[in-house]
């Protein structure tokens, strides 16, 4: 197995393209293991870890530009992308423990493409771009294009998502994930739920967004949310229709981290707890 | 017989344990750090089917691939003459030990070896597994202990015939064996009650979890002199079965001990060894195996689920005036679980008139069942301590008062025969109520749970030898692998006799050459039997020192004491330490060695009540520790500090058993979660700090009274949780794990049994 690990993102794109098996490695936590396992093998991987674009979180007129390769810990650590995007930052700093923190990558968790992935429902709540650059240019999609199964995305041959991008929001914003796990840590979502929040003056939802993990082949958007949530201020109705809209948009599946009844009904419940977080979090919020 | 108090300067204090240093630094030599010059990798070949007949293996293709030196299959391994070797708390027997290590006719469990292969590198290794064809014929398969009891259920063994029952089967079946503990008169007992439950519960398997995988190097000579290193909880066990094994002499195999990360009573039998011996025969070269963490999960000991029915029968007073308890366990491959000991122990805590407990060994398809600290215990407490909670409840009782007005005393007579001599079950009880954690308040959704537990521990052989060097310094010899802070035990009650510091005594846990036989680290019996030959150990040697001051002074040695390390003279005030006497030996005798070696009697029970506080999520049914409390009978606590940690472990290894750990199976019968992914033992976090309170009843059979306290700490979680949440919700938890999926399904079933009702 060959191992490049090039400075430029046109370098990167050339290995990848020039190499056929070849995939990239950013942080390497679901890759690595993949490897050792046996269940993946790879002719050449591309490190991506020594490309400055991949590495930095800039605060620009678009919003946040967060690199593919950042890890976890540089996310949580950043004190302006937490206080803009809590949500999102959450779903990064779950990822794990401390060691994986040091490692593990929005993009690798997102090309991963695991159904359970933690940041995913967070980025797509959050209305997150991919950028993308590959041999035929760059392009940005939505990041709920770019899983389309447990382990296969839309991305082409050749291609790396290099940034995500979160949009500048409004006032009166903020977001929240929450996910369910038997334990506290080092373990895989049974079901998850992100939740993005812009309120009025009054406190009224002027603007909301969801999006459920670990309930679907992949992460979905609660097309239903928008309806429920906006113009009211949470009232417990509110979010007992949020809990049931989620719950029938869920497609889960019954496996030994839990059954399809479970999943549907603990989604439900997490998406009543996102939403009131991050509502409590906009009420503060500037 | 009772305990004269001493007063003691060592034991009983907190010294840096001798191999903390090597431990934290990552200096300590596991199995798998240990490497040979012109060294092959093996691997092994694993069946991939739950029950299958093995038709054919060819391994030609595998043989001749570049780089593959040796492969083995099961017509490698004669079949030993039929046997047992006592392993601790388990006897092993040899045959189904050969079957198990590699497959013959039948494969019994996903994961059972049916071939080996040494080769130059670990790749080539794997690449050979691959080219092994193995034909067989696939069988249907049980593994749910009450399936598998049933008449039309799939038979393992077609040569097994219950024992234990009257008139011997005819047809063969899966019951190995039926076992029954009972005295007085039941029917006289539910008589006699006001009230009596009745309740059956389930446990899954569960796996010992510990860190360090199986690995070995074994290197076998032209000669027939072999060397085997490994981490196990007994090098002399491995000794013993590896040459009952390969037909070897006892002196021709040097078995060394690796620090060992975790046994749990898991690492009292052989997987690797004899294989590593076998290929590094056929090789000529030595040979490394080690497990994959997989592969410690789908084929090493896991612990028998079980299935069963504990009824109770309590007079208003409080009395318990009767117990009828079945409690059937699976053994795995091949016969031979724990649940005599869920039997024995069950009520144990508890002086019951009227018992009748009957326990049955169930052969399934899962890898033969092996120790898991207080093996059976955990199980039968869970059952009848749950149903205690239910009768205290019914009666109106404080669950502590009740167990407290039942509780085994000295001088009750045990339900497995012997009477009990001092035993800290009611000091266990009124520690725990008087406990600051008792009367503190619960929020919502909170609730306590109690459970006591009762392990009965072990003696068995040990030997120690005393080297006293010139420096003053002593060399402590001896052969437990120190799976719980033993090296810093024994060492402390050395020091304690010679009346010196524990660091001046370095201990060192030898290899199968180096000291006589000693019996396993197990049944808790380290602390207790090998610090009892210590302590005579250290008085030969004191014996010895004495003489020679008696010597050096030219007088009797009756006139010559012993005190702060040094020889004293009775009637003058001339003193010798142990360097002025050692520097001497030369001139008086030659080097000075005390020496014992002895086979220990009279271990004590260890009682222990657990408080647990929990806090049950009503949306998700995830369950929270909010606070543990441990409190049980030590005896005397050598180091305070490794029996908390006993205390703890067992406590946090019990949780995990309690909340999330079990052997899942797909339709076919292979393991779904081997992995430490899917079987979710706790993490840090999972847990509260577990208070331990030590309480000391001491054990008049050992010499500062210990009694062991590795295993009973893991016996109460399992029904101290349940209970815990019922007081939180008002719902029994009987089938375990409790896991949020079954937690939220038993909250909404009663819910809905509410609004019907
Ligand atoms: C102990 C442990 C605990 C874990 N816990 C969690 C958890 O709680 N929640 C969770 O969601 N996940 C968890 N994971 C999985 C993993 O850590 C995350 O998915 C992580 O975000 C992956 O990021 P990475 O940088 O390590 O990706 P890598 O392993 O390097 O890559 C993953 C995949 O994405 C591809 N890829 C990576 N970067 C790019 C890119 N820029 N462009 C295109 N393709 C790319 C790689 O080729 C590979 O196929 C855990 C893993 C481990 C080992």
């Amino acid at each position: 197995m060959q191992y490049q690990s090039p400075a430029s993102i046109d370098e990167a794109v050339a290995a990848l393209a020039s190499i056929g098996g070849a995939c990239v490695l950013a942080g390497g936590t679901d890759l690595l293991v993949q490897l050792r396992s046996g269940t993946a093998s790879r002719a050449a991987v591309i490190d991506v870890k020594n490309i400055a674009a991949l590495r930095a979180i800039a605060e620009t007129a678009d919003g946040f530009r967060i690199g593919a390769a950042v890890c976890g810990a540089d996310i949580t650590e950043h004190a302006a992308l937490v206080a803009a995007w809590p949500g999102v930052a959450e779903a990064a700093g779950l990822i794990g423990s401390t060691q994986i923190q040091g490692r593990a990558s929005l993009g690798g968790n997102v090309c991963n493409a695991s159904p359970a992935a933690d940041t995913t429902p967070a980025l797509i709540a959050a209305r997150a771009v991919a950028e993308i650059v590959g041999p035929n240019g760059k392009r940005s999609i939505p990041v709920e294009q770019i899983a389309t199964g447990p382990g296969k995305t839309s991305l082409a041959s050749g291609e790396i998502v290099v940034s995500f991008l979160l949009p500048t929001r409004p006032a009166r914003s903020a977001d929240a994930y929450l996910r369910l796990i038997p334990r506290t840590e080092m373990d895989i979502a049974v079901a998850g739920a992100g939740v993005n929040l812009t309120l009025g003056e009054d406190g009224t939802i002027a603007d909301a967004r969801v999006a459920i993990g670990a309930v679907a082949p992949t992460a979905l958007v609660l097309d239903a949310a928008p309806g429920i949530l906006v113009g009211t201020k949470l009232d417990e109705a509110t979010l007992a229709t949020l809990a049931e809209a989620a719950g029938a948009a869920a497609r889960p599946i019954d496996d030994k981290r839990g059954t399809i009844d479970y999943r549907r009904k603990v989604v439900g419940v997490l998406a009543k707890r996102a939403a009131l977080i991050a509502y409590g979090r906009a009420k503060g919020a500037r | 017989m009772t305990y004269e108090p001493k007063n003691l300067r060592v034991v009983g204090t907190r010294p840096i344990r001798h191999d903390g240093a090597d431990k934290v630094t990552g200096r300590a030599n596991y199995a798998s750090d240990f490497t040979l010059p012109g060294m092959l990798w093996g691997r092994v070949l694993r069946s991939p089917h739950a029950h299958t007949r093995v038709i054919s293996i060819n391994t030609d293709k595998a043989r001749a691939l570049p780089g593959v030196k040796a492969v083995i299959t099961g017509a490698d391994l004669t079949l030993p003459p039929p046997g047992i070797t006592q392993a601790g708390e388990s006897a092993i027997n040899t045959q189904h030990l050969a079957k198990n290590l590699l497959a013959r006719d039948k494969v019994f469990y996903d994961g059972h070896p049916v071939a080996a292969v040494a080769a130059i590198s670990e790749a080539i290794a794997q690449q050979a597994l691959g080219l092994i064809e193995v034909v067989y014929e696939v069988l249907p398969h049980v593994i749910d202990v009450d399936e598998a009891m049933r008449d039309d259920a799939p038979l393992l063994h077609d040569d097994l015939f219950t024992e234990g029952v009257e008139p011997k089967p005819e047809k063969p079946s899966n019951i190995a064996k039926r076992i029954f503990v009972g005295k007085g008169d039941i029917a006289k007992g539910f008589a006699e009650a006001d009230i009596v439950i009745e309740r059956s519960f389930t446990t899954k398997a569960v796996h010992q979890g510990y860190i360090e995988p199986q690995g070995v190097v074994a290197n076998y000579a032209e000669d027939g002199q072999a060397m085997v290193w490994c981490s196990s909880q007994g090098q002399f066990l491995i000794r013993d079965l590896c040459i009952t094994m390969l037909g070897m002499e006892a002196s021709s195999l040097k078995v060394i001990p690796a620090e060992i990360g975790g046994g749990f009573g898991g690492k009292t039998t052989v997987y690797l060894e004899p294989l590593a011996l076998m290929l590094s025969k056929a090789a000529g070269r030595p040979v490394k195996l080690t497990m994959t963490r997989g592969e410690v999960l789908r084929a090493t000991g896991p612990h028998s689920g079980s299935s069963m029915t504990a009824k109770i029968g309590a007079m208003k007073d409080g009395t318990i005036t009767t117990a009828e308890v079945v409690i059937k366990f699976q053994a795995g491959a091949f016969p031979g679980s724990p649940v005599g000991a869920a039997v024995m122990f069950c009520s144990a805590p508890y002086d019951i008139p009227n018992l009748s407990i009957t326990g049955y060994d169930v052969v399934v398809n899962i890898p033969k069942i092996h120790a898991y600290r207080a093996p059976g215990a955990p199980n039968g407490a869970f059952a009848f301590e749950t149903v205690l909670d239910e009768l205290a409840r019914e009666l109106k009782m404080d669950p502590i008062d009740f167990r407290a007005k039942n509780s085994a005393v000295e001088g009750s007579k045990s339900p497995y025969g012997p009477t009990h001599g001092p035993i800290g079950g009611i000091e266990c009880l009124s520690s725990a109520k008087n406990h600051p954690h008792y009367k503190a308040n619960l929020g919502p959704n909170q609730g306590r749970g109690v459970a006591s537990g009762f392990w009965i521990n072990i003696g068995g052989q040990s030997a120690a030898t005393v080297v006293v060097n010139r420096d003053g310094t002593i060399s402590l010899v001896e052969g437990c692998p120190d799976i719980g802070g033993t090296r810093a035990s024994l060492a402390m009650m050395c020091a304690e006799v010679l009346g010196i510091v524990a660091e001046k005594v370095r201990p060192s846990i030898v290899d199968t050459t180096a000291i006589a036989f000693n019996d396993v680290t197990g049944g808790s019996r380290v602390t207790f039997a090998t610090g009892i030959a210590v302590v005579q150990a250290t008085e030969d040697a004191v014996r010895q020192m004495r003489e020679r001051a008696a010597k050096m002074w030219d007088i009797e040695v009756d006139q010559v004491g012993w005190r702060d390390g040094a020889a004293q003279e009775l009637n003058g005030n001339r003193s010798l330490t142990i360097s002025q006497i050692a520097q001497k030996a030369a001139k008086t005798g030659g080097q000075i060695m005390g020496h014992a070696s002895i086979n220990a009697h009279g271990a004590g029970p260890s009682l222990t009540t657990h408080l647990c506080d929990v806090e049950v999520d009503r949306e998700t049914g995830k369950i929270t520790i909010l606070r543990y409390t441990t409190f049980q009978d030590a005896g005397k606590a050598v180091h305070p500090s490794y029996v908390e940690g006993q205390m703890q472990g067992g406590a946090a290894q019990g949780i995990g058993w309690a909340l999330n750990e079990e052997y899942i199976h797909d339709a076919q019968g292979r393991l779904e979660n081997a992995g430490f992914l899917d079987y979710r033992m706790p993490v840090a976090s999972d847990l509260p700090m577990i208070d331990a309170v030590i309480i000391e009843v001491p054990n008049p059979n050992h010499p500062f009274g210990v009694r062991g306290v590795g295993e009973a700490p893991i016996v109460p979680p399992l029904a101290a949780i349940a209970n815990a949440i019922y007081d939180a919700t008002g719902v029994r938890m009987r089938d375990l794990p409790f896991s949020p999926p079954k937690v939220l399904a038993a909250l909404e079933a009663a819910g809905k049994a509410k609004a019907n009702g």
